[in-house]
């Protein structure tokens, strides 16, 4: 039985080792392939990365966070309506609420955009009246809002029922107890859940350049599209994504934390 | 003389399920009732449906002489003026000590600070626990919170208590300094409806006992004749079993 063991603990050490040899020969032929100067000049061309400056920061970064703040600011908005739509005791909000979350958490984000973005200024004539910017920051408060509802209900769910009839025992209104006991209460075990929802909607904002840029509008990943084609080259696209990187590591980071944070 | 609780017929179903079936029940200024009775017999839902945290299916519940089913009565005025304290003290978790006394004495009462404040003070003394008001719920021991539970629920001046199974979640040891706190109120002259399962509070402190079984009162009287010489065989089985003897 030992025996046996000790056969076997050798066996799997041979299969490591023959995986290790040929992955590591598939990976030094490939670089050795690899026409590395085209690689660094069309990847990361340090000429090129210093002409975005500073322009992929004080227009593209700063357009790619207004999109994402006024978004999220929005998309808060409704969520907590949506949220306290849900929990109503009117059925025919709880049922409104239902169906605005299932329909825009079941649509793609490019779909969404484009519907209201483009659609409804073509059937409804006053909505071309705001300006394509607006358009998109609504979009992605309309998706986004429907995504925070379910988590911003569920934090008011994690709240123990006994706090509302607390509150409701010492005469305060319901208006009052959710105001004042249930959602401060809420809200620590929203924040996590809520900054992962930021770091995804920073990312989102890529998506409304659909809808059409001026050189003033452009976010980040268009500014890196656009100066692509420019100079035909990709660094403009890497400066672009480490700057993402630099934006959604931290925040993942310190969302994880909090959530850790909280005895799990 | 008006009485504080005046409950007529009072029917509450649950869904399918009829809780209470039909309660009468009145209670005097300064009278303290102690409701005994067995697990489900509906006494929570009872005190609940008193200050409205519960809506009944169908009686009349009036509250100091106001009828609860008028339209004009305002309900919150209402809860505001019946304190309760619940088995789990339902302390509110983000809020210190005197935050959980004054906020509701200055959203519903719109008492200024100043006054709430000297409101909470006198209370947390009231109930011993001065040096506490600045604490969180969470530091404190179970015994404390109910305690901090009753002087939030003074605070609001109310007419009357109505304690739900007050002790029931809390070690042996700490029930007494909760009891001596209810029996203070009691000499006080405090009007109180207690759910509890402690006799020594039901036999000596209170001025009358109401067994209630299945949803209706079975019996109910002074003391010294229920729960000494119960009439009903309900009432006996459940003393029996409750004694443990
Ligand atoms: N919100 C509710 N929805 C449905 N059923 C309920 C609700 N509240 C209470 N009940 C039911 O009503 C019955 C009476 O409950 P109640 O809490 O009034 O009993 P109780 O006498 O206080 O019992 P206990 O000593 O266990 O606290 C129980 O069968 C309970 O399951
Ligand atoms: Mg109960």
């Amino acid at each position: 039985m030992f025996a046996g063991g000790i056969a076997k603990a050798r066996r799997e050490r041979a299969t490591r080792i023959t995986t290790y040899v040929v992955v590591s020969a598939a990976a030094l032929a490939l670089l050795i392939s690899t026409d590395w100067p085209r690689v660094f000049d069309k990847l990361l061309n340090p000429e090129i990365a210093a002409a975005q400056f500073p322009e992929i920061l004080t227009i593209a970064a700063r357009n790619t966070l207004i999109f994402t703040a006024l978004g999220f600011a929005g998309g808060f908005v409704i969520a907590l309506t949506m949220a306290l739509a849900r929990i109503s005791s009117v059925k025919a909000y709880r049922v409104f609420a239902g169906w605005y979350i299932e329909i825009f958490r079941g649509l793609p984000l490019l779909l969404t955009i484009i519907l209201i973005g483009q659609g409804l200024p073509l059937a409804i004539p006053v909505f071309r009246g705001i300006p394509i910017f607006w358009r998109g920051v609504i979009a992605l408060a309309v998706v986004t809002g429907a995504y925070m509802a379910e988590t911003i209900r569920a934090g008011i769910e994690a709240v123990p029922p006994g706090q509302m009839e607390a509150g409701r025992s010492l005469g305060m209104t319901r208006a009052q107890t959710m105001g004042f006991i249930i959602l401060p209460q809420a809200i620590r075990v929203i924040i996590p859940p809520l900054t992962n929802e930021f770091v995804l909607l920073i990312k989102d904002t890529s998506l409304i350049s659909v809808l059409g840029v001026t050189v003033a509008t452009k976010e980040l990943t268009r500014w890196g599209r656009d100066g692509v084609i420019e100079f035909a080259n990709a660094t403009p696209l890497v400066v672009a994504g480490i700057i993402y990187l630099a934006l959604t590591i931290p925040l993942t980071f310190v969302a994880r934390r909090m959530e850790g944070g909280k005895g799990r | 003389m008006t009485k504080v609780i005046e409950i007529r017929d009072l029917y509450k179903s649950f869904g399918d399920l009829e809780v209470l079936k039909g309660i009468d029940f009145s209670v005097d200024r300064g009278e303290v009732v102690s409701v005994i009775g067995p697990s489900g017999s509906g006494k929570s839902t009872l005190l609940r449906c008193v200050n409205q945290l519960e809506e009944s299916t169908s009686g009349q519940i009036k509250i100091e002489g106001y009828d609860t089913a008028d339209p004009d009565c305002d309900m919150d005025r209402v809860r505001a003026k019946v304190g309760m304290v619940f088995q789990h003290f339902n302390l509110f978790a983000h809020l210190s000590v005197l935050e959980n006394l004054t906020i509701a004495q200055r959203k519903v009462l719109r008492r200024s600070d100043e006054e709430a404040h000297e409101i909470a003070h006198r209370n947390m003394e009231k109930v011993g626990l001065l040096d506490k008001i600045d604490a969180y719920p969470n530091t404190l021991s179970g015994g404390q919170k109910q305690r901090v539970a009753i002087a939030r629920a003074l605070s609001m001046d109310p007419d009357m208590m109505l304690f739900d199974e007050p002790t029931s979640a809390l070690d042996p040891e700490l029930v007494g300094e909760v009891l001596a706190v209810m029996r203070t109120l009691a000499e006080e002259g405090m009007t109180i409806v207690a759910v509890t399962h402690e006799m020594e509070f039901a036999r000596y402190v209170s001025d009358r006992v109401v067994f209630m079984d299945d949803g209706v009162i079975v019996e109910e009287g002074p003391p010294s004749e229920v729960l000494v010489n119960p009439q009903n065989a309900r009432t006996k089985k459940f003393l029996q079993m409750i004694l443990g003897d």
